[in-house]
């Protein structure tokens, strides 16, 4: 049995298989619509969510499955006091594969530990958000045909950010991408990604203040939200939170085939006057991520459609 | 000269940084142990001027030992049965601490988990960094920070 935990779990070879999977359940919805008869998803997530959440739940009833969940830890036994541990445990005699997001970070990875059941991480505090991770690399390998050779430049909360964080450990498995880190001093990338993850393994990236600047290089521009959630200091967040704001003037100085992800919700970063360029793709990206999801559920619950 | 009298079976740590006896004490959960310990406190030393050492007489195997590297890997771990050195125990780093030290992050799932152990793993022997299984949190060992 496998959980999910971090983008690394899979192997390269296993992530493009997984991503062929679900191109091959994009072209063809209806082969895949009764794959998961009689199985069970549980959502179980401590915090708010609706993409993800929804996602989740879209990918598995469009498999043929069903879900059952609980959509905040004040509707779960969280609120008695019960562990992550006990949680689990209980969850496994109900459904047959979860997903778990949580504010704490490695909350899923303690599930994953007493659970008899595939555990897949919908997201840890400011840690992992893998599915996050493999729907913005179907996006990319669909939209731009390729995952190497490019340049990415991710921008916004980088300190907070799960899905830059997830999104820099999966490129980097691939040849020749450069990173440009766009972020005020505040929310820079942290010393064990930055570190850890680009220094040691001897990846091009360089760090700027202002988007402008980073623009006119880029292939794929990954816009992030600054997440009220994260901060303990309300001030801090007012001063940070419309630090960038991406409009068709800045748009101007981006070459003519960048393309603009971004995980979702959106809050000021990007103006809805953007969302009309055939470069911004994050509504596509939210698609992809119900297609990855139910290529995720098939491949963990080793279910094979012929 | 101060003299302590020679162990028929335990352990010497000798090569103690001065000062760092008692947090090794701790470590080593001693207080927690029913046997007879010997601290020496600032011992002349020819090669480190000032040294503290431990006498520990016990059975070798009640020691965890493998925490004095990360502790510090330069004490002399020498093992004593029927009153001579019988071996002298090579300390590296450990790839795994648990329970020896405690996640710092607020936002960790050990700050709430019941009965949940703090695990930490070597990330970079060079820098003895270490990082927290869950959530990733560096920690440097205090001689490195200095």
């Amino acid at each position: 049995m496998r959980h999910l935990m971090s983008p690394l779990d899979f192997s390269v070879e296993e992530v493009d298989r997984l991503l062929d999977l679900a191109a091959d359940i994009k072209a063809n919805p209806e082969k895949y619509a009764h794959a998961c008869e009689g199985k069970k998803l549980a959502t179980l997530f401590y915090e708010p969510s609706t993409r993800t959440r929804l996602s989740f739940e879209a990918a598995m009833l469009n498999l043929g499955g069903r879900v059952l969940g609980f959509s905040s830890a004040d509707s779960s036994s969280a609120s008695k006091g019960e562990s992550v541990a006990d949680t689990i445990r209980i969850i496994s005699c109900y459904a047959d594969i979860c997903a778990m997001r949580h504010p704490k970070e490695g909350a899923p990875l303690v599930a994953s530990m007493h659970s008899s059941i595939p555990v897949i991480n919908a997201g840890d505090g400011g840690h992992q958000h893998p599915t996050q991770t493999l729907t913005d690399l179907m996006t990319i390998r669909s939209e731009k045909g390729r995952l190497d050779n490019f340049t990415i430049g991710l921008c916004g909360d980088l300190k907070f950010g799960r899905t830059v964080h997830s999104l820099i450990k999966a490129l980097i498995r691939y040849p020749n991408i450069k990173f440009v880190l766009i972020s005020p001093d505040e929310l820079r990338l942290p010393d064990y990604i930055r570190d850890d993850v680009l220094v040691r393994n001897n990846q091009q990236f360089e760090e700027v203040v202002r988007l402008e600047d980073a623009l006119p290089q880029l292939d794929l521009l990954y816009m992030t939200r600054v997440q009220k959630e994260r901060f303990f200091n309300e001030e801090d967040y007012v001063r940070m939170k419309d630090f960038y704001i991406l409009d068709k003037a800045k748009l101007a100085l981006a070459k003519p085939d960048m393309q603009i992800l971004h995980p979702l919700p959106r809050v000021n970063e990007i103006e809805p006057e953007v969302d009309d360029d055939p470069r911004a793709i994050y509504f596509k990206q939210a698609q992809y991520g119900v297609y990855v999801r139910m290529a995720l559920i098939l491949t963990l619950l080793e279910v094979e459609v012929c | 000269m101060l003299n302590v009298g020679r162990l028929n079976e335990g352990v010497v740590l000798d090569h103690i940084e001065a000062g760092k006896s008692m947090s090794i004490y701790k470590y080593l959960k001693l207080d927690k142990m029913d046997c007879c310990v010997a601290i020496i406190k600032n011992a002349h030393s020819n090669k480190m001027g000032k040294k503290d050492i431990i006498k520990v007489e016990c059975p070798i195997d009640e020691l965890d030992l493998d925490v004095l590297g990360f502790i510090d890997h330069h004490i002399t771990v020498n093992i004593i049965k029927d009153g001579v050195i019988v071996d002298k125990k090579e300390l590296t780093l450990p790839k795994k601490l648990v329970n020896i030290i405690s996640c710092k992050n607020p936002r960790c799932i050990t700050s709430i988990e019941q009965g949940l152990d703090q695990v930490f793993l070597l990330a970079d022997e060079k820098t003895e960094t270490y990082r927290c299984k869950y959530c990733e949190e560096k920690y440097r060992s205090s001689r490195k920070k200095q």
